[in-house]
C-alpha cells in the first residue's frame, strides 16, 4: 500500500519531460498553452456551486472534483476564471495527468510533483502551492469516495 | 519630461493627482515618448494571454524579491531590471494589473522605495481597461535597454519593520486591511488550500479593520477624494493627515493599495506599509497578538 512508485504515472512524467525540455522562461508559455487545453466541466458539475469550496481571498477562485467512477477509475475535472491562466495551467496539468488513474495510483503521486516541472524559478514556489493544494485536495477527494464505498 | 496629468475631475481632486491616470488618459497617451506601461500582476500567466500595448511585465515574485533573503533586490538588482524594461530614471510610468492593482500598487510601492520620481497608477486597474472593451494584444515589446542610476533603497520613509511596528505601538494608529475574518482571528488556514502558513491568528494590538476592497469603487476605481475621506478621517476612521499610520495585510500587497490612497489619493505626510505582515507577525516568536473584532490594548510590554 505504501511506499514511493519506482516511476511517475505514464502522462504525468510525459508532462514533466516537456517541461524540463525547455529553457526555463519558456516554460511559461507551455504552461498557457496547457491552460487553454483545461476541459470545460461536465454539465452535471456547471452547475453544482455547493461543490465550490471557499477559497482565501489572495488566491483564484478553484473548483475541483477528483471523481471515482464507475469503471473505478479516477477522473479530475476542474474550472477557474479565465483571468487565472496559472491556476488553470496547474489544473489543467492534473486533468490530463490524473484522469484515468487507478485511484491506488492518485494517492502514490508524489506530494511535491509540482515541484518537479522546473517552474519554481518563473512561476515561484509560493505560487506552486496552489497546484500542490489541488492535488492534495484530490488525493482527499479520492480517500473520501473509497471510504464511503467500503 | 514628465508626461501630461490627467484633468479628469475626479482625479484632479485628489491631493496628489500626478500619481492616478484615467483609461481614457492611457489609451490617448500611449506610445508617447517618455512613458512606459508596466502590468505587474497576482498572476504570473496573465499578460502573455494579452495586456495593454507596448506594456512591459514586472512580476513581483520573480522580478522584485531576492529569491534567496526575504526582501526586495537591491539598487544594482532594481538599476538593471528598470533598465532591461526600457525605463530610465526620468521615465513615466503607469502601473496596472489583475485584482484591482494589488500588485501594481505594490510594484508602485517598491519603486517609491528606490524613489523613482514618476509613477502612475491606473485607475480601475485591468479590469476597466478590459471591461471597457480596450485593446489587448498578445505581442511582447523588446525595448531598448537604457541606463538606469543605481539608487540606494530607501527603508525608513515608507516602509516599516517589525522592530518598528513594536515601538509604533501606542504612539500611532495602525490599520489592518484583510478580511474581517483575518483581522479576528477566525479565519487562518483552509483546508488543503494553499497559503503562506502562517502560525497564529488576530491582529495587532491596537489595530483597526479597514479591508482594502473599502477604497474600491464598483467599476475598480478608487473612490472619490471625498468618500474616501470620509472612510479614513473625521466621521469614519478618524486619522488625521499628519497622523504616523502603519499598514499591513498579510504579505503587504492588498496594504500596498490602502498605502497608496492615503499617500497619494489623501496626502498623509507620513504612512510606512509593514510588508512582513501577517506572515512574519502571526509566525514571530513573543510578539503580542489580540484576537475578536475590537483593536486592543498596546500590552505593557510591548
Amino acid at each position: 500500500m505504501t511506499g514511493q512508485p519506482a516511476t511517475l504515472p505514464a502522462e504525468l512524467a510525459s508532462i514533466r519531460e516537456d517541461f524540463l525540455a525547455l529553457p526555463e522562461r519558456e516554460r511559461l508559455q507551455l504552461l498557457l498553452e496547457i491552460s487553454r487545453e483545461l476541459p470545460a466541466l461536465p454539465e452535471r458539475y456547471a452547475d453544482a456551486p455547493g461543490a465550490l469550496e471557499r477559497v482565501e481571498e489572495c488566491q483564484a477562485p478553484v473548483r475541483a472534483f477528483a471523481e471515482l467512477e464507475n469503471d473505478g477509475l479516477v477522473h479530475f475535472y476542474a474550472t477557474a476564471p479565465e483571468e487565472a491562466p496559472t491556476t488553470r495551467g496547474f489544473a489543467s496539468i492534473l486533468a490530463q495527468g490524473v484522469s484515468g488513474l487507478t485511484p491506488q495510483q492518485v494517492l502514490d503521486v508524489p506530494d511535491d510533483y509540482p515541484h518537479m516541472l522546473g517552474l519554481d524559478q518563473v512561476v515561484s514556489p509560493l505560487r506552486l502551492r496552489g497546484m500542490h493544494g489541488m492535488l492534495q485536495r484530490a488525493k482527499r477527494q479520492v480517500r473520501e469516495q473509497l471510504a464511503a464505498r467500503g | 519630461m514628465p508626461a501630461p496629468l490627467d484633468t479628469d475631475p475626479k482625479i484632479a481632486a485628489y491631493a496628489h493627482p500626478e500619481r492616478l491616470v484615467s483609461t481614457q488618459w492611457l489609451a490617448e497617451h500611449l506610445g508617447d515618448p517618455g512613458l512606459v506601461v508596466v502590468e505587474s500582476d497576482e498572476d504570473v500567466l496573465l499578460y502573455e494571454t494579452g495586456h495593454i500595448p507596448g506594456a512591459v511585465k514586472i512580476d513581483w515574485h520573480t522580478d522584485l524579491n531576492d529569491p534567496d533573503q526575504r526582501d526586495y533586490l537591491d539598487g544594482a538588482g532594481f538599476a538593471a531590471l528598470l533598465g532591461s524594461r526600457g525605463i530610465s530614471r526620468d521615465t513615466t510610468v503607469v502601473l496596472y494589473g489583475d485584482k484591482n492593482n494589488w500588485w501594481a500598487a505594490y510594484t508602485a510601492w517598491v519603486f517609491t522605495l528606490f524613489g523613482h520620481p514618476d509613477v502612475r497608477l491606473l485607475d480601475g486597474a485591468r479590469g476597466k481597461w478590459v471591461a471597457e472593451g480596450r485593446e489587448l494584444t498578445t505581442d511582447v515589446p523588446t525595448p531598448t535597454p537604457v541606463d538606469y542610476p543605481v539608487v540606494e533603497r530607501d527603508d525608513r520613509t515608507y516602509r516599516a519593520f517589525k522592530e518598528d511596528v513594536l515601538a509604533h505601538l501606542g504612539k500611532g494608529p495602525l490599520v489592518d486591511i484583510r478580511s474581517p475574518q483575518e483581522f479576528t482571528g477566525e479565519r487562518l488556514h483552509i483546508p488543503d488550500y494553499p497559503e503562506e502558513g502562517v502560525l497564529r491568528g488576530g491582529h495587532i494590538p491596537t489595530a483597526r479593520n479597514v479591508p482594502w476592497a473599502t477604497a474600491v469603487a464598483e467599476d475598480g476605481t478608487y473612490k472619490s477624494r471625498a468618500e474616501l475621506e470620509a472612510i479614513y478621517q473625521e466621521g469614519g476612521l478618524g486619522l488625521r493627515t499628519d497622523d504616523d499610520v502603519v499598514t499591513y495585510c498579510r504579505i503587504g500587497e492588498r496594504s500596498s493599495h490602502t498605502w497608496f490612497a492615503l499617500t497619494y489619493l489623501l496626502g498623509f505626510d507620513k504612512v510606512r506599509n509593514y510588508d512582513g505582515s501577517w506572515t512574519e507577525w502571526g509566525n514571530a516568536v513573543r510578539v503580542p497578538i489580540v484576537k475578536g473584532d475590537q483593536p486592543g490594548e498596546v500590552p505593557v510590554h510591548a
